[in-house]
């Protein structure tokens, strides 16, 4: 392979290199600094003339001397059964003091898309034992649901007991985990680090770690590698995969630095134009193929800048994923946790998980119910900041309250509490309860005469 | 037959640069918009620059590995999509390639390099004539009929040969490939024809939209209607509906033929159609929604360069079963990604960005696309149509941005999603404020005919009390609702029947997913009529709060999840009547 000494230009993570033979589009670059040491790109544009290549790792070291060797391949990711275990850097080398993985695949890691054909639907619930989630935004098995947060905010211990308590009613086998830290501080991930030790998860783990100190343009390919493993493990090994992947916001920083350095036209807010195709290129790697017998679910993570959902990493994100659970600030003031803010919260799937096959035939009917009614209270509480609580009828009162009993009772619960969706759903009855029945004009008669506390301790007595 | 080749076939050139879906080939005559493979394994590859020696190509596959010097070969053929019988229930990616075929070929993951056709040309069809020996026959004229599923497939005389005589027609059993008919002037006619995506198919006449598509959705048809041949978009931020209307419509309204485009969105959404269609059954037909339905599934995570034309491919099916006499609506969801699928093109064309970066042709590619529907006697005399419904997903919802005000100026109906209306579920959470339909004067005939003398009043009247209820919940805002009038306490709860019962209506539910027109007028004119009731009474001295918590009102919702629900809801209004007469005679 030969070796080239004709780097023409550096700026940012880009090197340019002039005279080369032909060399292929996104094909894997090799840098060798002075020191014998070395640093990887890709291939970014190619032509006769000229080809930019992106650096991975931080442009420091190299020089018009440093020489260039071009691998004639994409990036590929060596994949095995002993990955499992294991904790690997953001480019995918072992950091734990074990030894380097032995392949018995190298896969490309920017992963072919599914073909929608041959998708099947995804429609397992899965149980998180946290009621916002199992009752109002059901997580289904192969669907991606992403948590919206803000800085400061308890978004890791709320994947972490989603990672600890998921599972698949009737189902004993365990999820394995693939976790990609993108940016995040070496505090977070020992404090991810210490839950999956403490549970006994890592085993079932591999672990992929690119910190706040690690270079920002290996955040591009850390989630990809790790979703290679992730296909890997679903589609070859049979497994039922959950990638969490934290945090996203850091990853598309990443990529409006590339962009930047590449001197492109700038999309909103100064992020690249093509970035809802590249994060399509992350979140639709997840789900079920015809036939096989694992899964991919996908929860990344994000911290909204200033908190605002229009903010173009969220937005982005919600316009691919199947949903959105949203960190809310106000409720983790209020000292509630998880503080998990229904309302614009949103599972796409969850109509495929519920009902009498899946969970109870009252689930989308009680849900529904609580949405409506919180959603009232909620609004209410601004006109109470206004006209006072007296000027209120006693109708809107009592949906005040509601509001807050749904917070207090359904939406808080402990970080190692774990409710059953039946736990969940009667939790939820409970509170209808204290409503008038016709005020609950969401559910059926039958359903309300089943399951209505009223009427079922009505029913207990006789029977 | 193929389509008229303009061109000298097979120049090659070569390869100088890739810079992703872009890349540039030297020492080729091109034209533009011609069809070129590239590289070793001849990606498909569209011209769309053309700058002194240089050709610009839009690769429709992933370039990964492709490197400067490969080859590059001219096919001197436009991107055209295969139309003729097997186009239903098919699923295609955005150039016209059988994902079912796709998977046979390479797989559950989308590899490059494979080319599949259209259409099966191995497959027999029963082709029955329907003209004979002697007879004339011109471009579009119906030469014979195939049974392709429930739905009969009209063979047409390509729009681009010459007419003539008919001078042998066969009877039986063909491929698409096979001759069946051939004319004086030497031209031959298969089963199939090719049609150049971009170029509108045409037609004899556009004329004016009259008759609305029933679509089953009470806010839709009740009072934001859209007509056979008409456009609307309905835009939305994320997770307010735009899809589950889309596949409402797909599935529920009153078109022959659907086309339904999954552009640049999710795959679990098109697995969903797939699974779901063939399971359903047509109101109207009995018959599985599947039969009548061509899916166009390019996703987010597939080559922009096909999402850019998926939209082209869509539309010429559609106008193909236009040209046969069918009533053919369109879904594009989203024409967003298709926009943002232009930008990203454009912007490595290194071209002047317009508005936030999307090219200065964005409004006008816009236009010519929903230029393409319309009611229209086709080529064949009969009458045809292709209703186009757009999704549109502004960034961070704000409707002030390039793609959703350059669809605006042009849809004639615009469902606005509401992200407050959605967080609030309430579904379909379409704005009624915000969202129009110019086509209302043009349809209130047939509302007039078909529905009720009474409908058109009806749906003013409902409009006036939501009108009024906005202005009302200002003042609400500010002194509470007990501190309004009588008369208007009694219009916020009218007002908040018309929404939780008419206008609330769940797509998950077996009977409300789809509402017939006799049954929404009912619906409305049981509410107008406890409206008048109310009001009647207030008059004559009874309290509002009397009124509103009257038992049997409570009753009127479950009437949407009730299949047969005439005699539930004459008992209700019997219920109403006596129950308000009762407080009247006592106040
Ligand atoms: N008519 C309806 N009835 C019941 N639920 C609905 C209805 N419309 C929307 N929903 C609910 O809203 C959710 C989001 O709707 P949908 O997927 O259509 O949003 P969207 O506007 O297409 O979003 P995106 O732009 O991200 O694709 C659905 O999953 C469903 O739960
Ligand atoms: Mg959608």
């Amino acid at each position: 392979m030969k070796e080239y000494r004709t780097i023409s230009k550096i700026a940012g993570p880009l090197v340019f290199v002039e005279k080369t033979e032909p060399v292929g589009y996104g094909e894997l670059v090799n840098i060798a600094l002075w020191d014998g040491s070395i640093k990887r790109g890709q291939v970014l544009d190619t032509s006769d003339s000229l080809v930019v290549v992106q650096v991975f790792e931080t442009t420091a070291g190299i020089g018009r001397d440093s020489g260039v060797r071009f691998l004639g391949e994409t990036i590929k990711m060596p994949v095995g059964k002993e990955m499992l275990g294991r904790i690997l850097s953001g480019g995918g080398k072992p950091i734990d003091g074990g030894p380097e993985i032995v392949p018995e695949k190298r896969l490309d890691i920017t992963g072919a898309a599914i073909n929608p054909y041959a998708r099947a639907s995804p429609e397992e619930f899965i149980q998180t034992g946290i009621s916002t989630i199992d009752g109002t935004n059901t997580l289904v098995r192969g669907q991606k649901l992403p948590i919206f947060s803000g800085a400061g905010l308890p978004h890791n211990n709320i994947a972490l007991q989603i990672a600890r308590q998921s599972k698949v009613l009737g189902s004993q086998e365990a999820f394995a985990v693939v976790f990609a830290a993108m940016g995040i501080t070496k505090e977070e991930a020992n404090h991810f680090m210490q839950d999956f030790e403490r549970t006994g998860a890592l085993e079932r783990a591999v672990v992929f770690l690119n910190l706040a100190d690690d270079p920002a343009v290996e955040r591009i390919i850390t989630p990809r590698l790790a979703l290679t493993t992730a296909e890997y493990l679903a589609f070859e090994l049979d497994m039922h995969v959950l990638v969490i992947l934290t945090d996203m916001t850091n990853y598309c920083e990443a990529l409006r630095q590339i962009g930047a350095a590449r001197e492109e036209v700038p999309g909103r807010r100064g992020y690249p134009g093509y970035m809802y195709t590249d994060l399509a290129g992350i979140y639709e790697r997840a789900g079920i193929i015809k036939g096989k017998k694992g899964s991919i679910t996908q929860f990344p993570i994000l911290t909204m800048p200033g908190d605002d959902i229009t903010h173009p990493i969220p937005d982005l994100t919600g316009y691919i994923t199947e949903g959105q659970i949203v960190v809310s600030r106000e409720l983790h003031r209020k000292g509630i946790y998880p503080p998990i803010n229904v309302l614009p919260s949103l599972s796409r799937l969850m109509n495929l998980g519920i009902g009498k096959e899946h969970t109870r035939e009252d689930h989308k009917k009680v849900s529904d119910q609580l949405y409506a009614a919180y959603a009232e209270g909620n609004d209410l509480r601004g006109l109470v900041a206004i006209v006072g609580k007296d000027a209120l009828s006693e109708r809107d009162r009592m949906f005040l309250e509601f509001a807050d009993l749904f917070e207090n009772r359904f939406v808080r619960q402990g970080y190692d509490e774990d409710r059953s969706i039946f736990e969940t759903l009667d939790g939820g009855w409970n509170l209808l309860a204290t409503l008038p029945v016709e005020q609950l004009v969401r559910i059926d008669r039958d359903l309300i005469n089943k399951y209505h506390p009223k009427f079922r301790q009505g029913a207990k007595a006789q029977g | 037959m193929e389509v008229k080749e303009k061109k000298e076939k097979g120049q090659e050139g070569v390869l100088k640069r890739i810079a992703g879906p872009v890349v540039t080939a030297v020492n080729i005559d091109a034209h533009m918009y011609d069809v070129v493979k590239v590289g070793h394994e001849e990606l498909m590859g569209e011209v769309i620059k053309i700058q002194g020696d240089e050709t610009i190509i839009q690769v429709y596959e992933d370039t990964s590995g492709i490197r400067p010097g490969e080859p590059v070969t001219n096919t001197g053929l436009s991107l055209a999509v295969e139309l003729g019988p097997g186009l239903l229930t098919s699923i295609y990616d955005g150039i016209q390639r059988p994902l079912s075929v796709l998977v046979d070929k390479m797989g559950d993951f989308i590899q490059r390099g494979v080319s599949a056709p259209g259409l099966d040309h191995q497959k027999k069809w029963e082709f029955r004539p329907l003209v004979k020996e002697g007879d004339k026959v011109s471009p579009g004229t119906i030469i014979g009929e195939v049974q392709e599923t429930n739905i009969v497939h009209r063979i047409l005389v390509p729009p681009n040969v010459q007419g003539g005589t008919v001078k042998s027609i066969k009877r039986g059993s063909f491929t698409i490939e096979e001759i069946i008919c051939t004319l004086d002037s030497g031209v031959e006619l298969t089963m199939m024809q090719k049609w150049p995506v971009r170029v509108p198919r045409p037609v004899m006449e556009k004329m004016n939209p009259t008759i609305p598509l029933i679509t089953g959705q009470r806010i839709l048809d009740g009072l934001f209607p859209i007509a056979k041949g008409g456009t609307a978009a309905i835009p939305g931020p994320f997770g307010s509906g735009k899809t589950v209307t889309q596949q409402q419509l797909a599935k529920w309204s009153d078109a022959e033929i659907v086309v339904y485009i999954g552009c640049g969105e999710r795959g679990n959404e098109m697995t969903e159609v797939l699974t779901e269609f063939p399971e359903l059954e047509d109101p109207k037909t009995g018959k599985p929604l599947m039969e009548r339905t061509v899916l166009i599934a390019n996703t987010s995570n597939m080559p922009v360069a096909a999402r850019e034309a998926s939209v082209y491919t869509g539309i010429t099916i559609a106008e193909y079963f236009r040209d046969m006499g069918y009533d053919v609506s369109l879904m594009a969801d989203s024409t967003s990604r298709w926009a943002e699928a232009m930008r990203e093109i454009s912007s490595r064309l290194e071209e002047m960005p317009g508005e936030e970066g999307y090219p200065a042709y964005l409004a006008a590619r816009l236009s010519e696309f929903y230029e393409r529907a319309g009611l229209v006697k086709a080529l064949c005399g009969k009458n045809g149509s292709v209703s186009v419904i757009g999704a549109v997903s502004p960034p961070g919802g704000d409707f002030s941005e390039p793609v959703t005000q350059n669809t605006l100026r042009i849809v004639k109906v615009f469902w606005a999603l509401d992200a407050k209306l959605s967080q609030r579920r309430h579904f379909p959470a379409i704005n009624w404020l915000n969202s129009y339909s110019l086509y209302l004067d043009t349809l209130h005939d047939w509302y007039d005919k078909e529905v009720s003398p009474e409908w058109n009043v009806l749906r003013s009247w409902a409009m006036e009390v939501l009108q009024k209820e906005a202005e009302l919940q200002e003042i609400v805002q500010l002194v509470g609702s007990d501190a309004l009038p009588e008369a208007e306490q009694l219009t916020i709860e009218i007002a908040r029947m018309i929404r939780e019962i008419f206008l609330q209506q769940n797509a998950y539910d077996p009977v409300d997913t789809f509402c017939d027109m006799a049954k929404q007028y009912d619906m409305m004119k049981a509410i107008k009529g406890f409206a008048d009731l109310a009001y009647a009474a207030q008059t004559a001295g009874v309290s509002p709060a009397q009124i509103i918590s009257i038992k049997s009102k409570n009753d009127l919702p479950q009437i949407k999840f009730i299949k047969d629900y005439k005699p539930e809801l004459e008992r209700i209004q019997k219920n109403m009547d006596s129950e308000i007469n009762t407080l009247r005679s006592s106040a």
